[in-house]
């Protein structure tokens, strides 16, 4: 095996692989057990990073992204023995997804380190509740890995916080005030939604996949559709492929804002948080009165948007724009000339960029450490294949960096929007879709980071199976590493910096 | 920049809104439990995701904003169940909540109320039915006031809350 090669050209030459029929827009390829191992032998020295790990009752699906030539490719495995040749062992960020895989579908990771269940916390009725066969319940305790040493506490804290936020559970190993070790505990408002979709229309399951992350609708919503759209090979008419992309970035401005505004609260700041907020507010409000609804929830549908934007409404977006443009500086000229703020703000939570590589992370947390990649450039998508947009990547990988990532991000939106609006094509907005079969993967880049959702459609267009992955399961993992050697009081403040999303990882 | 936010706010104006009513729903809703408990003016809550999508903590949140100002009528979000009056409730309770649900209800101390907020939390969803979700909120712990939407909006919660407010003074 000589390297660099690509991946393509590994699957398809190495292997001798063909992909299979009606996997669109990116092939999959379809391997044996052997071949399987000999992918994980290449993935050691290769530039392959994870995009998602999913499986059906006796299938397992590996997507993977060469950095290299930023090329796409999906491989599966029947799982004839109930089990798969981990993947965790050479990209570690798989290893919780194979818990989870373990947990729904019963299928073992061979090789895995951390054999601990992960969203079945043993309350469910049963076990393997997305398997052929679902098993009978089983009662188990959780350990936490145990950390040893002179003078060490231990913290728990959750599923309930203080705050109004989503629940999980942080246990925290710390000596004195310096966080030795943060261990997550993630899966307790898993809610089963992709065993929910099986067997309903495309336009039922479209509003459980509006549902994953709430604060992400939009862009759950629209690589949902994108999904059935590739799977169906359908367009979605013009105007609506503007008017996507258009709430999209109103759903990454007001959540950037927010947590901007929410960040510097964290770091004792509130007068930030109140014009944040107070800025997302009128984003909400905009929203509303051109969309419908505060958060643009079902306003994506496959086929195209369910509404279209209100006769004034490229009016009142213009407006909040310029608004937003004008009190987002001097939020940004305050949050610049406070030492305090900054004080707490840089060196705070630092992740390497090796780390955020090795777990493919992207979004602020990638970006704010060198890794270049937002899928809106590539692989892209319309009308993103049509827009010039800056992508900020920046080096520091601590607190600031992610500020310093929305911050630029904020702004390119607000670009973005009055492009879009200038340049909004006329026509319908919404074309019924085929319903046939196929099946379809997307990439869309929420505010948080890429979100990856593939289904498979019968032939008479109902889900067989659908999975999203959120782009926080890549980005958890590294809270625990960025917070080692922080002071536990800035614990908030490096977690409301990353804010990964409880609800789209545990789906 | 206290300069800037001077001259900004001088020509602005207030933000916030004018304050709404107690929505006549919810305080018909309430009336036949008026009579069990009274708070006062004022109203410490503390917020429980049972399962929640998160996009009614989002709405949750903003009636903090400076828009709806939640805090102008003696409401508040505290960190402890221990300090809270009100159990405000999202989300479908899923099974792996609903013990943390149950307990976090045991620590709020009498007399207390619990709202169900969002449709999930009301009565399921759109995740009713499935196998991680043990049922709404209603089925774990007693709910006082019922607030739809998907999410409900921040006037709804409002409205509901002064609601709650009158009931009790
Ligand atoms: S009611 Fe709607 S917004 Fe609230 S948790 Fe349920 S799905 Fe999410």
């Amino acid at each position: 095996m000589t390297f660099p090669e690509t991946l393509a050209s590994w699957l398809r030459h190495d292997m001798g692989l063909i992909p299979v029929e009606r996997h669109r827009p990116w092939s999959r390829f379809e391997v044996s057990e052997a071949q399987w191992w000999r992918l994980m032998e290449a993935m050691e020295v290769s530039r392959w990073s994870l995009l998602g790990l999913w499986a059906e009752p006796e299938r397992v699906y590996l997507a993977l992204r060469d950095d290299t030539d930023e090329d796409i490719a999906v491989v599966s495995l029947l799982c004839s023995e109930g089990r798969f040749p981990a993947v965790s062992v050479v990209r570690p960020a798989a290893q919780r997804l194979e818990r989870a895989i373990h947990d729904l579908f019963g299928l073992e990771a061979v090789g895995l380190t951390d054999s601990r269940p992960w969203l079945d916390h043993g309350v469910w009725k049963g076990s393997r509740p997305l398997a052929a066969v679902p098993g009978p319940a089983v009662r188990r305790s959780y350990a936490f890995l145990p950390v040893e040493g002179e003078g060490l506490h231990q913290i728990p804290v959750g599923p309930v916080h203080a705050g109004i936020i989503e629940p999980g559970h942080f246990r925290f190993h710390a000596n004195g005030e310096a966080v030795v070790r943060l261990e997550e505990r993630l899966g307790y408002v898993h809610k089963g939604i992709e065993g929910l979709m099986q067997g309903r229309s495309v336009f039922d399951a479209a509003r459980l996949a509006a549902r994953i992350s709430g604060d992400s609708t939009v862009a759950y919503g629209f690589a949902f559709a994108r999904a059935v759209e590739a799977a169906l090979g359908f367009e979605a008419p013009p105007r609506a492929v503007w008017l996507r992309a258009l709430m999209a970035e109103m759903e990454r401005l007001a959540n950037h804002l927010g947590d901007i505004g929410s960040i510097c609260n964290d770091a004792a700041f509130p007068v930030l948080l109140t014009r944040c907020h107070a800025l997302r507010e009128q984003v909400a409000r905009t929203a509303v009165a051109c969309f419908g609804h505060r958060l643009m929830m079902d306003r994506i549908v496959p086929g195209g948007v369910a509404v279209d934007l209100t006769p004034d409404g490229a009016e009142r977006i213009r407006r909040l724009g310029t608004e937003i443009k004008g009190a987002f500086a001097i939020v940004m000229e305050i949050y610049d000339n406070r030492n305090s703020l900054l004080d707490r703000m840089v060196g705070t939570g630092v992740i390497g960029s090796h780390l955020v590589h090795r777990f493919g992370a992207g979004g602020f947390v990638g970006r704010a450490a060198m890794r270049d990649f937002d899928a809106r450039r590539t692989p892209s998508y319309p009308p993103y294949d049509d827009l010039d947009f800056i992508v900020p990547v920046l080096e520091g990988g601590d607190v600031n960096a992610r500020v310093g990532v929305r911050r630029e991000e904020i702004k390119e939106s607000l670009k973005l929007m009055a492009v879009i609006l200038d340049r909004l094509p006329e026509g319908p907005v919404l074309e019924p879709v085929p319903g046939t079969g196929g099946e379809g993967m997307a990439l869309v880049e929420g505010f948080r980071g890429e979100i990856l959702v593939w289904v498979r459609l019968a032939a008479d267009g109902t889900i067989l199976r659908c999975h999203a992955r959120d782009p926080s399961w890549f980005q958890w993992p590294l809270l625990e590493a960025a917070i080692e050697g922080n002071i536990v009081a800035d614990f908030p403040l490096c977690n409301k910096s990353f804010n990964c999303s409880y609800s789209g990882h545990d789906l | 920049m206290w300069k800037t936010l001077l001259i900004t706010n001088l020509f602005k104006g207030p933000y916030t809104d004018a304050p709404p009513s107690p929505s006549t729903e919810a305080l018909a809703e309430l009336v036949d439990k008026a009579a069990r408990r009274r708070l006062g003016r004022s109203l410490a809550i503390r917020e429980v995701d049972a399962g929640s999508c998160n996009g009614c903590e989002l709405e949750i949140q903003a009636i903090n904003n400076i828009y709806y100002d939640v805090e102008r009528f003696g409401i508040r979000f505290v960190a402890s169940p221990r300090h809270a009056d009100v159990l405000l409730v999202t989300g479908p309770v899923t099974h792996n909540m609903r013990e943390a649900l149950i307990r976090t209800w045991h620590s709020v101390p009498d007399p207390k109320w619990v709202v169900a907020a969002g449709e999930c939390a009301c009565g399921g969803g759109v995740f009713a039915g499935s196998y991680a979700v043990a049922g709404r909120v209603e089925d774990f712990v007693p709910v006082d006031l019922h607030l739809s939407g998907c999410p409900p909006t921040p006037t709804h919660l409002l409205e509901g809350l002064l609601a709650l407010l009158t009931v009790n003074t």
